[in-house]
């Protein structure tokens, strides 16, 4: 797994169809033992990165979506209250025992970020869209990545158990610091060529062919050069593609009102949906050979 | 190429020779004058790539090092290029190459560095770095003192008579400032607000009824804070233009330094353009939106812009804790009445609405045009801003916010 070649066609075995530079990238997250920050638009295939990437390792994914007031209670480990106050009314009596029983493994509830270090074999963990959770935990995590240690106060210190790959997503809602991204591999995904778009609708969709995929991949390549707000990204186009086959269609050139029709599947806003009329659609469909 | 995951042994870097490894601290020095935060753990997980085999290969070297080294979108578009200026001596853009940079040039193999690599290294660092703009960082600490002490006089210039091109630039630089001081203001408020959170009592009890009234899961109490969200209107119309290239750079500034902040333009139509000032490069941020604010030069229509704005950015970009701030002459050439009605739906939205005018410190000006006396009546703050000081003077009063 050191080249990235065999990495590409690893990914592209479990269906994911990576450029030359992500295969790279995924190669040195390996070598050098950093985290990846994968940073696109909405939508270009931050997340299957990850997903791809559990299944080339054939290992667990652990995933920790971030929001707004997320906290180390609901990302990192939590004491479970409930069977606590229960074993403290079961056994009344000696509190020094009692207080070593309650706070023992068996009491601790894994939330993400402590379950990733604890597997013997090292997960894939997916830290997505990190720029919602707020600063302050962004400079916990930080201190996480790089050490890879959690000390619980009743506890005492975990270290980890093997050290997980970690890929990180953001949608830039939000900057985000200079020591984390200097901390991670950086990668941009930017939306694929259409060569690359036409192989991933092959490799996902059932029944969609060589010819239609590329003329699918063509006209959203085109679409996505109109003046739209909300840019359809690489789910959509799958969407799309999954829509035209399920309706039997083999050639776009055949069925211009199903394409116009079936649009809704690539163009979500009113706004947007107004600027492409069947004209536009059929200027787009027209350069499509 | 050795295995991967292990640190590379001592001998592993005495592979890497002397010279190589001072070509690398020079590019390192060269990504660091343009703005890459580089520190010294890539410096040597570089050289382990460079001894791991990736230096053979030079365009598997410039991705590995792509990833390695950038750390936002900018700097990863324009790595490529100094990538390919440093290391294999290409000519970036249409800088020229000074005289003994172009000897590297003439022997670019990554492995015949026999000459003086780091003074060449670093000579040829400064000539071919391809941006001037983003002069910050690397303007020397001499030229930034100077800067500071004539924006004092500055300050009180109106904008509109900022003639030389040098003048303009330390207007634009201040105003940058200026937008990060009000944001780190804003910022220290919250934090000190954010602190209060304790018990919440009653729904404890309740969410604990079934335990037997045992409190087991506590509910806490924390005043939801978010912060202020400023959204600027800019009128980008002819009788604006003496003003719109400082405004822009004054947004550019606070697009940068709030955590939450749109842009927009408008003249004959409304444009959202908080994408193409997210541009951290202010330079090319401030080129791409020269492009679009010259809009068709036929006046300005503040009513139809702010309806355009009700209609599909309103919703989206308003929460209760923004403030709209609109920079216009008021000069309506559209319907007046529009206009009035347009700012009364604005004003239910948000927060505040800042007006401001730099044309209100004019002599003998008066709120007399049609458009802007429609829109008064709905303005919380009605303001100049034609000079940095003005500008500065708002800042007490978002702070209140």
């Amino acid at each position: 797994m050191k080249d990235r070649d065999d990495i590409a066609q690893a990914l592209a075995a479990s269906g994911y169809i990576a450029d030359a530079e992500l295969a790279t990238a995924i190669s040195l997250m390996q070598r050098l033992r950093r985290p990846l920050l994968l940073e696109g638009e909405a939508g270009v295939g931050k997340t299957e990165v990850a997903k791809a990437l559990a299944s080339v390792h054939a290992t667990e994914l652990i995933r920790l979506q971030c929001y707004e007031g997320l906290d180390q209670s609901s990302a990192l480990y939590e004491w479970n209250y409930q069977r606590q106050l229960l074993a403290i009314q079961a056994h009344r009596g000696d509190a020094d025992s009692i207080e070593d029983q309650i706070f023992s493994e068996k009491y601790l509830l894994e939330r993400p970020l402590l379950a990733a270090i604890r597997r013997d074999k090292p997960p894939v963990l997916l830290i997505d869209e990190i720029d919602r959770a707020d600063d302050e935990f962004e400079a916990f995590l930080l201190e996480l990545l790089s050490d890879f240690q959690v000390s619980i106060p009743e506890l005492g210190t975990i270290k980890a158990v093997s050290i997980p790959h970690v890929v990180l997503t953001s949608n830039g809602t939000r900057e985000l610091s200079d020591a984390l991204r200097r901390r991670c591999l950086y990668h941009y995904v930017d939306y694929p060529d259409v060569e690359r778009e036409a192989r991933i609708i092959m490799a996902r969709i059932d029944g969609a062919s060589a010819s239609l995929s590329l003329q699918i991949a063509r006209m959203v390549a085109g679409i996505r050069k109109e003046e739209l707000r909300k840019v359809p990204g690489v789910a959509e186009t799958l969407d799309w593609a999954a829509a035209l086959v399920g309706l039997d269609v083999r050639d776009l050139h055949d069925a211009p009102e199903i394409v116009h029709e079936t649009l809704m599947c690539l163009v979500k806003t009113q706004e947007d949906k107004a600027r492409v009329t069947r004209e536009v659609s059929e200027r787009i469909l027209g350069k499509v050979a | 190429m050795s295995c991967c995951g292990t640190n590379p042994s001592f001998e592993e870097m005495d592979e890497v020779s002397r010279l190589v490894s001072r070509k690398l601290a020079a590019f390192q020095r060269t990504l660091r004058d343009n703005g890459f935060a580089v520190g010294l753990a890539e410096g040597q997980d570089a050289a382990s790539l460079m001894a791991a085999g990736y230096a053979a290969k030079p365009g598997l070297l410039r991705s590995a090092f792509k990833h390695l080294f950038s750390a936002r979108k900018s700097d990863w578009e324009k790595f490529d290029g100094l990538f390919d200026a440093f290391w294999l001596g290409r000519r970036v853009r249409s800088r020229s190459l000074a005289a003994d940079s172009a000897k590297a040039a003439n022997n670019p193999s990554l492995k015949s560095m026999q000459d003086d690599a780091q003074q060449s290294g670093s000579q040829s660092a400064t000539d071919q770095a391809p941006s001037a703009d983003d002069a910050p960082q690397g303007r020397g600490g001499e030229g930034r003192m100077e800067g500071a002490s004539r924006a004092e006089n500055l300050s009180e210039v109106d904008f509109r008579k900022l003639a030389d091109p040098e003048q303009v630039a330390q207007a634009h630089e201040a105003a940058a400032q200026l937008a990060r001081i009000m944001r780190t203001r804003l910022t220290r408020r919250d934090l000190a607000r954010r602190r209060g959170y304790r018990l919440d009592l009653r729904r404890t009890i309740h969410r604990n009824i079934s335990h037997g009234g045992v409190p087991i899961s506590l509910v806490k109490r924390q005043r939801k804070d978010k912060p202020l969200r400023l959204i600027v209107l800019l009128d980008a119309s002819g009788s604006m233009s003496m003003y719109t290239s400082v405004f822009l750079r004054f947004i550019h500034g606070v697009l940068d330094e709030f955590r939450e902040a749109e842009a927009f333009l408008f003249h004959t139509r409304l444009a959202h353009v908080s994408g193409a000032m997210k541009e951290k490069d202010a330079g090319r941020a401030l080129d791409r939106l020269s492009l679009l604010a010259q809009g068709a030069g036929g006046g300005t229509k503040i009513g139809e812009s702010l309806q355009t704005f009700n209609r599909w950015h309103a919703a989206r970009v308003i929460h209760s804790r923004s403030v709209v701030m609109i920079v216009s002459d008021g000069y309506e050439t559209g319907d007046a009445a529009l206009l009035g009605r347009e700012m009364g739906r604005l004003a239910k939205r948000c927060r505040r609405i800042v007006w401001l005018n730099p044309m209100m410190a004019w002599e003998g000006y008066a709120p007399e045009a049609r458009g802007i006396k429609a829109a008064l009546p709905h303005v919380d703050l009605y303001a100049p801003a034609n000079t940095l000081k003005s500008l500065s003077a708002l800042e007490p009063y978002l702070a209140r916010l």
